[in-house]
């Protein structure tokens, strides 16, 4: 059948694009999230005790459980096999105290999935970052529980004191009353705080590891961390001290590194994403100063999430070879 | 091009397959705010039903001396002087309810429920039927705040039927105040807007559900051909329905 001509017609014969194929999948990226996130967990282990292990375990077991229930009862493929619902629950577990009851953690679970996820058509179509929303419902729902941190383990092989707890470092700053961590404590986490924060060492890794395999890029958390940075100095007068303890506190390098980085609720293009990491960086810091709650990570990613439409219209590249805006306008005006 | 229906049928549609909140998404504002605890919902719905049924039935019987032309302030003045009277019962007989509800009970005046049956069914329709269409709508109403209220009161507060006895005194009983403390650590955000807005979509689901059982379109943001109430609405008759006024913007952009 194969003549020398249509040998020749097929090789002339483009196929319909994409004609580059990677062979990127979402299980490969997810799997990547996972591995960066294990320097952060093992960090949280050795923090504090093995019940953040437990708690991540719990969060991974019900956002499994409800992604495979839910997608049966609304009877769509089986995801499972896209590591998208264990990354959520590692996200989840990361932004919960690990002294928080396991129920409360696996509720998280649930409605990280069901309501968050699913119920906007599953991976990838979510307007809004599931891990992140859980923990806001949990946080409003539950506010004893989400902020009572347990102190981090007195060198490694002391066991953690489940009944004690301290506060944050974020809430003596806006509070003025208690002892700060040193800040090498702070950067190798030892400190009160969600179980996956505290440890920046680990997060950076993570992060490093991450813009190494190309899985996000740092547009997002430098811009984020780098607009915290300047309004932090500004506000704190020029005292870098005051500003590292704000960079290293609270979830704002877990957020910015794997939250904000989020590929169904972030813009797409370099403008986009830089735009939106200014706006977490300017909400964050409004509410750490201004607000009543002394962290705002959480809020402000939410809060830019929802924007991201308007930022991508915004920020939508022109196709090559199309007239400047201005010209067009001319040109219009002419005819 | 309202079919004849039975009485019967008039007051059973209002219960699911048209139920004001859930079906015709209407009323959302007062469902989205009195629904925090059951017995602000009673009182609402209860409240809510008296007029519409008195309204429906003034407006029905007037509905061929009112001129087409200036219905809708005709309406507003009936339904007005009917909330006026069901405000001063409430607030002689159930202060406590009417605290509760603060501003939502004047604004039963503006309620799209009551003003949207005055304009698509006592308007074009008999009296006796105008009655069972304001009750069936009015019971749907009640029974949509008490469902969502129900879930957002056990689940967001940890109580039932709180403060239940500033309605029951009505009827000379007060021994019973409603269950508290069901749950020990109940989930706060039910009890505020964004809780009211996740149970306000779980339960129209459900809604939904329940009526296409029953061979009804779901009522989803299509156009009219989906909208629950299409059999009856007169916006189609005049071709001035939501569709037609889509493609015209449509052309004109």
């Amino acid at each position: 059948m194969i003549s020398a001509k249509a040998a020749d017609e097929k090789l002339l014969t483009v196929s319909a694009s994409p004609h580059v194929r990677s062979a990127t999948t979402s299980r490969m990226i997810m799997l990547d999230v996972i591995i960066s996130l294990c320097p952060a967990l093992i960090a949280s282990v050795l923090i504090f005790g093995l019940r953040a292990l437990a708690v991540t375990a719990v969060t991974v077991a019900s956002c499994m459980l409800s992604e495979y229930v839910s997608r049966k009862i609304m009877k769509r493929s089986n995801t499972l096999g896209d590591l998208s619902a264990i990354v959520t629950g590692m996200l989840l577990a990361f932004n919960l105290p690990s002294s928080i009851p396991f129920w409360m953690a696996a509720l998280g679970g649930a409605i990280a999935i069901v309501i968050v996820k699913q119920f906007f058509g599953g991976i990838g179509e979510n307007f809004v970052n599931p891990a992140i929303t859980a923990r806001i419902i949990l946080l409003l729902s539950f506010s004893s529980a989400m902020s009572s941190w347990p102190v981090p383990r007195q060198g490694l092989m002391v066991k953690a004191v489940d009944a004690v707890t301290g506060a944050t470092p974020l809430a003596v700053i806006s509070e003025g009353s208690g002892s700060l961590p040193s800040l090498t404590d702070m950067f190798i986490g030892l400190r009160g705080g969600c179980l996956g924060e505290t440890c920046a060492l680990a997060l950076i890794i993570g992060g490093l590891y991450l813009i190494i395999r190309k899985v996000i890029s740092p547009a997002i958390p430098l811009s984020f961390i780098g607009t915290v940075a300047v309004i932090m100095l500004i506000a704190k007068k020029g005292d870098f001290t005051a500003l590292s303890y704000q960079i290293l506190s609270g979830g704002l390098l877990l957020g910015a590194i794997f939250m904000a980085t989020d590929y169904s609720t972030s813009p797409i293009s370099f403008k986009g994403k830089i735009i939106f990491g200014i706006g977490c960086g300017v909400i964050t810091c409004l509410i750490r100063i201004f607000g009543s709650y002394p962290e705002g990570v959480s809020f402000s990613i939410i809060i830019m999430n929802i924007l991201v439409p308007h930022i991508e219209k915004l920020t939508t590249p022109k196709p090559f070879g199309t007239p400047k805006k201005e010209k067009k306008a001319k040109e219009e005006a002419k005819a | 091009m309202a079919e004849k229906k039975s009485l019967g049928k008039e007051f059973t549609k209002g219960l699911i397959a048209e139920n004001p909140v859930l079906r015709l998404v209407l009323g959302t504002c007062p469902t989205l705010a009195v629904s925090v605890a059951v017995t602000n919902a009673i009182g609402m719905g209860i409240a809510a039903t008296i007029v519409l049924i008195c309204s429906n039935i003034v407006i029905s019987a007037l509905r061929k001396v009112i001129p087409s032309k200036v219905r809708i302030p005709a309406y507003i003045v009936v339904i007005a002087s009917f909330v006026t009277i069901v405000q001063l019962f409430v607030k002689a007989f159930v202060p406590a309810l009417d605290s509760a509800l603060g501003v939502y009970l004047p604004l039963i005046v503006v309620n799209c429920i009551i003003l949207g049956r005055a304009e698509a069914f006592a308007g074009k329709n008999s009296v006796a039927a105008s009655f069972f269409d304001g009750l069936g709508m009015g019971l749907g109403f009640t029974l949509a705040l008490i469902v969502m209220a129900s879930i957002r009161e056990i689940l967001g507060a940890g109580s039932f039927l709180d403060g239940i006895s500033s309605l029951t005194v009505l009827f000379g009983y007060s021994g019973f105040d409603g269950f508290k403390n069901i749950l020990s650590q109940p989930m706060g955000i039910l009890t505020l807007a964004p809780g009211g807005f996740f149970v306000f979509g779980v339960v129209m689901a459900l809604a939904n559900k329940l009526a296409e059982k029953k061979g009804k379109t779901p009522a989803e943001l299509k156009g009219c051909a989906n909208c629950p109430m299409a059999h009856s609405c007169t916006l189609i008759d005049r071709e001035d329905a939501c569709d037609n006024k889509e493609e015209k913007e449509g052309a004109a952009v």
